[in-house]
């Protein structure tokens, strides 16, 4: 095992490590720490969404230097930006496309997880940090796309703040807490940008947390089988580094592609007529990635017994991420990876394609057959969280496992 | 441990050595932009020329405009100023400069100047101090007539700027 | 296999449902045709030609009404766009006044540096103007404005980067004009028919008309057709690039930086293959 620990090379070293040991953990646990060698490359996405963080924080830091925040001057701040500062346009699009590819990397990161069961025991703490990590950057993007201050964002901050509202008796007290005036105003955009500055370091923070708690009972696996042996494992260094970093430069490309080639199309072109309370646009769209909660907060369109139409859909979007946080507990079968659960693997399936049906509702108009969608994918997201995954955890049978990850990768290669 | 560490696998390798020059060069290609963007912007430079017009400015008179942020003393000096100013014997400066270097010739009666004391920044008094020029009231720096520095802590005369006339009246400053 | 069949079923209900019913509405606008603008495309840039013609047609026909109050007039002169040459510019500019609070009087000739002046001193006068209407500025205008593209071709255009709907449908609108409404619209008193504006009743008179504008045509250089659509063209380039000025630059850049990526994750490739080269996984 003497290859696995940290023995200090020269005096400095050695006195360095007798009073902050810093070489030693970065040695074990950026460098020897045993990784699963059957990692696939979906298990790429966490190193891609540590490369986004990084992306984004330092965009963010610059774009905060050249960014005024104040109602008058916003707007042609930003386009201050784009036009005049150096490198202002690449930088600007980097952090708002960004914002987008982030996302992506992170669905990928959520749904990676959900298929090969990692949020299984021992992991459940792992798995919360990375739900209320999800959580917090879906509040530091909105609060970013606030601060451009075009229709989109002043929209966008009026709808998003109502919400508060829906809550009984203090909901109004509430809402002008978090605007600081009876509407969304200047007030308004200094406290989001405040927030949008300090919540990626927050993230950070529980980002190194999330990656304390991978390192006490190491990763899971795409066949959910745990680490029996060295034999089962290499050391993260080189060969996650260079495959996380090969995965790191394929995301740059599309994410490139669209710095370079179409940086607003992710965007609305609302957002570039400067904010007016006076007009609402036609279509009030979120980013996407924030439209699979849009449509089952807009979903709920009736009221029931007590509760008003707008305090149920406001019930339904927070119950949507409570039941995230509670799949640990909702999934009790023993098989962790997907690929071992013929029926689960489905209604995975299935899942996902309602994920995305949410996800396409929310930017159409709420009318029509649209309004019914809506109504049954929210509805087959719940049933799959409370009943399918429940059910299938008594009933299903899953297929025999391999005995350990080296003999399942050694029957791969000769058969 | 050591020995043991050269002999395993680490033989420096073509591809290795290229991987990782073209990262490096890639790293240095995304950090100079994020170091560039603190350079002055373009709205910031398409004001670092300025072009003054001096017609307005009678005998005797000065104006403080401003350049790139700074203030700048336009100066239409009498004759009586620009004859204190050659007068001077340049040994008795302490920063020696004749009146022609700091002025442009045919246009001696023009003296234009940055308006911060070369001592700690504060903009001097006009027309007053000890040599009928400027009087920085911070330190108590005296400056002639031809803006240069005769008395107090100011070690340098008042910066003149790069100028030129593009004709009698319209002076190009930067 | 009924799991199988609920994955099929959702599936063409989620996609089949996607282009959008729109026919109910009776006097619906017409498809935006798609333009070829030399600025589309990742070998795009601006045609500078076009841009001084667009911008002769916006200080002649447009400047009186909307504003552009982004654009410096140093903008004017930048290489990638009209390319106006600095004497030019300086003496455009010194044809306009400025509010400027430190000098005698209030105003003064603008120099290159100060940005375009609005047309009108507040938001109020120009509403006053205008019936009502507010002119909006041109500044950022081209990326305000869009096409809705139905199913499945947004999908393509993130491939292809499609980013001239602003305008294209832009160039549509200035050419949309009906003279009567059709039978059955109720034109409110003051508005005109536009096939392209929403809700059809736009405050602004149709703009454009043939030879109106006169183009100077330089030597050896082919003659422009003076027609309305050549100015909505022309125009609508123009306001692509005070929309988007940096856009040859930032495609070039882009160039560079895929070519880099490709190298670069080939290499990391080959490296990462190597390494992993003695381990079974």
């Amino acid at each position: 095992m003497s290859e696995h620990s940290y023995v200090p090379g020269t005096a400095a070293e050695k006195w360095l490590d007798d009073r902050l040991p810093v070489a030693r953990f970065a040695k074990e646990h950026l460098m020897d720490f045993p990784t699963p060698k059957n990692l696939n490359y979906w298990w790429t996405f966490g190193a891609i969404l540590v490369m986004c963080l990084a992306v984004q924080i330092v965009t963010g830091i610059i774009l905060a230097m050249h960014y005024t925040p104040n109602v008058a001057m916003a707007f042609d701040s930003v386009e201050h930006i784009r036009r005049d500062v150096n490198g202002g346009r690449i930088i600007q699009a980097t952090h708002a496309v960004g914002a987008s590819m982030f996302f992506l990397a992170l669905y990928v990161h959520i749904f990676r997880n959900l298929f090969f069961g990692s949020y299984k025991a021992p992991r459940e703490i792992l798995y919360i940090i990375g739900v209320i990590i999800f959580i917090l950057t879906m509040a530091t993007a909105f609060m970013g796309y606030v601060l451009p201050w075009g229709q989109m964002s002043f929209w966008g901050a009026t709808v998003i703040t109502n919400i508060f509202s829906a809550i009984p008796v203090v909901g109004e007290s509430v809402l002008q807490l978090l605007r600081g005036g009876f509407a969304v105003g200047n007030p308004t955009l200094n406290r989001f940008f405040s927030l949008h500055y300090l919540l990626p370091f927050v993230i950070a923070a529980l980002v190194a947390l999330h990656i304390w708690a991978l390192h006490v009972p190491g990763n899971n696996n795409p066949i959910g089988v745990d680490v029996k042996s060295t034999r089962d494992t290499v050391p993260f260094h080189p060969y996650y580094t260079m495959k996380d970093l090969f995965a790191m430069v394929l995301f740059m490309i599309p994410f490139a592609w669209f710095i370079f080639f179409a940086p607003d199309i992710l965007g609305h072109p609302d957002n570039y007529i400067q904010a007016n309370s006076q007009v609402t646009p036609a279509h009030i769209v979120p980013e996407w990635y924030l439209l699979p909660f849009y449509t089952i907060l807009r979903a709920i369109d009736f009221n029931v017994l007590f509760i008003n139409s707008q305090l149920g859909g406001v019930i339904a979007m927070a119950l949507s991420m409570i039941a995230l946080l509670v799949v640990p507990w909702l999934d009790t079968a023993k098989v962790r990876s997907g690929l071992f659960r013929p029926v689960f693997k489905w209604f995975y399936l299935l899942f996902l394609i309602n994920f995305i049906g949410l996800t396409y509702l929310g930017a159409q108009p709420a009318e029509g057959i649209y309004v019914v969608l809506a109504k049954v994918c929210t509805a087959y997201y719940f049933i799959h969280f409370f009943v399918v995954l429940p059910v299938l955890s008594r009933i299903e049978k899953p297929l025999p496992l391999p005995t350990s990850i080296s003999e399942n990768v050694l029957g791969k290669a000769h058969a | 441990m050591a020995e043991q560490a050269q002999h395993s696998t680490n033989r420096r390798d073509f591809i290795f050595v290229a991987t990782g020059a073209v990262g490096a060069v890639g790293a240095a290609a995304v950090v100079w932009p994020l170091i560039n963007q603190l350079n002055p912007d373009a709205s910031t430079l398409a004001l670092a020329s300025i072009e003054f017009d001096l017609s307005a400015i009678p005998e005797g008179q000065s104006v403080t405009i401003t350049w790139r942020g700074l203030p700048v003393f336009v100066r239409h000096r009498t004759q009586a100023e620009i004859d204190e100013a050659r007068a001077v014997q340049i040994a008795d400066l302490k920063d020696p400069q004749t009146d022609e270097e700091r002025t442009k010739p045919d246009h001696a009666q023009w003296l234009i100047m940055v308006a911060n004391c070369t001592h700690l920044g504060c903009v001097p008094l006009g027309q007053s101090g000890d040599f009928d020029g400027w009087f920085c009231p911070c330190h108590g720096s005296h400056y002639d007539t031809s803006g240069r520095i005769r008395q107090g802590p100011a070690p340098t005369n008042l910066v003149v700027p790069p100028y030129e006339f593009i004709s009698d009246t319209l002076v190009q400053i930067g | 296999m009924i799991k199988t069949k609920t994955v099929l079923v959702t599936l063409a209900l989620v996609f089949g449902l996607a282009a959008p019913a729109m026919a109910a509405d009776t006097h619906s606008t017409p498809h935006i045709e798609k333009q070829q603008w030399s600025f589309a495309g990742i070998f795009g840039t601006y045609d500078r030609n076009q841009l001084q013609r667009g911008f002769q047609v916006y200080r002649e026909v447009c400047a009186s009404c909307h504003g552009a109050r982004l654009i410096a007039f140093r903008n004017l002169s930048e290489e990638d766009g009209p390319g106006f040459s600095e004497e030019q510019v300086k003496a455009l500019a010194a044809e306009y006044e400025v509010a400027d609070p430190t000098v005698e009087g209030g105003t003064r000739a603008a120099v290159p540096a100060d940005r375009w002046p609005s047309p009108f001193p507040t938001e109020q006068d120009a509403r006053d103007a205008n019936g009502g209407s507010l002119p909006p500025d041109f500044s950022v205008l081209a990326k305000a404005r869009g096409i809705v593209d139905p199913f499945p071709n947004w999908i393509f255009n993130y491939f292809t980067g499609y980013s001239e709907g602003g305008v294209d449908y832009i160039r549509a609108l200035l050419l949309g004009y009906h003279e009567e409404a059709p039978a059955g619209f109720d034109l409110p008193e003051g508005k005109y028919y536009n096939d392209y504006f929403p809700g059809h009743a736009i405050g602004m008179a149709p703009p454009l008309f043939d030879e109106q504008v006169v183009y100077e045509v330089a030597e050896g250089q082919a003659e422009v057709p003076l027609t309305a659509e050549q100015y909505a063209t022309d125009v609508a380039a123009f306001m692509m690039w005070m929309a988007e000025p940096g856009l040859p630059g930032r495609k070039e850049t882009g160039f560079r930086v895929l070519l880099f990526l490709f190298l670069f994750a080939g290499l990391l490739w080959a490296t990462k293959r190597r390494i992993w080269a003695g381990i079974e996984h």
